[in-house]
């Protein structure tokens, strides 16, 4: 049985993961890496870092850091979602911080695109340390797809989707 | 002890003592944020444009993610101007409206604290560019402020 639809950036990427985060500078200046794709979701990391840091006395991770780690991670979820490479923006984003970040350890942020039409995608991500039952923060975020008519960076990953 | 402790006084926070305040917290000191405080005990925090903040240089634009962080990094800047005590006031939720794509000069920001209760505070932050009229982003926030010595514990 021949399966017509098209694949999604998320199936397409294959090994090459890294390549959805190494032309973002900031991403790649506070050590995010990828850590899995699906056909609409994703999995970044970050390992703790002293200058990533709030509060210097606990070495507790900023909350600040754990958004942008949020969104970087809804972001790729949401590239993942698509079939060829537009450009996306942040509608907004709602974090809720249910515990702190244990210092020291790493940060694991799954993002899954719930609900996609054809402007507007819309996600969810928990952030943890490896059991979600004990996750940090919960996020929820829309994107608008389309958003701009200049290229998103997202480096190879472009030429996957163009090639595709 | 009372059944209402009183609010923590507003204590008129030097420049240097926010800067100094800021440069404590190493999350800031990578972003690159300062912040001065006018007359009326209100902050202004800046984020300086850096290479590093960008999330897509081909536009260029400025990553959300800084965007949001700078925005929690304000509105917490502003609690510590207000507050008497030590101690670092902790997010509970953030909601963060992109309004426009944050170009590569600098951004400055802003935070309204429209309700410092004794446990939690509620902020609204905004970020603008070259003109505060039109804010690149928005956010608001509940923060859980440091327990003073004046208040119960069970407040």
């Amino acid at each position: 049985m021949s399966d017509d639809t098209p694949k999604l950036i998320g199936e397409l990427i294959g090994d090459n993961l890294q390549v959805l985060l190494s032309a973002i500078p900031f991403s790649m200046a506070t050590g995010m890496s990828v850590a899995g794709v699906g056909p609409a979701r994703a999995t970044l990391t970050l390992p703790w870092r002293e200058d990533l840091v709030g509060d210097p006395r606990s070495g507790i991770l900023h909350g600040g850091m754990i958004t942008a780690l949020i969104d970087a991670a809804c972001g790729t979820a949401v590239i993942c979602s698509l079939t060829k490479m537009i450009s996306i923006a942040t509608l907004d984003l709602r974090i809720d911080y249910l515990r702190p970040a244990t210092p020291g350890e790493t940060v694991i942020v799954d993002a899954e695109v719930y609900r996609s039409t054809r402007s507007i995608a819309f996600v969810r991500a928990l952030a943890h340390h490896g059991d979600k039952d004990r996750a940090v923060a919960h996020a929820v975020a829309t994107f608008m797809l389309g958003a701009n008519k200049a290229p998103i960076n997202r480096g190879i990953a472009s030429e996957v989707a163009q090639n595709a | 002890m009372p059944d209402r402790a009183p609010l923590p006084p507003l204590v008129p926070l030097n420049n240097d003592t926010l800067e100094r305040l800021l440069q404590a917290i190493p999350f800031a000191r990578l972003l690159g944020i300062g912040a001065t405080t006018g007359d009326d005990g209100k902050i202004v925090a800046r984020m300086p444009y850096a290479d590093h903040l960008i999330g897509n240089p081909r536009l260029p634009a400025l990553h959300g993610g800084t965007i949001g962080a700078f925005l929690e990094m304000t509105a917490i800047a502003q609690l510590l101007a207000d507050m008497a005590g030590p101690g670092m006031p902790k997010t509970i939720d953030i909601t963060i409206d992109y309004l426009r794509s944050g170009r590569p000069r600098d951004t400055f920001a802003r935070a309204i604290v429209a309700k410092h209760g004794r446990r939690v505070a509620n902020v609204r932050v905004e970020a603008w560019q070259d003109d505060p009229t039109r804010p690149i982003a928005t956010a608001h926030g509940h923060f859980m402020l440091p327990e003073t010595p004046d208040a119960a514990p069970e407040a």
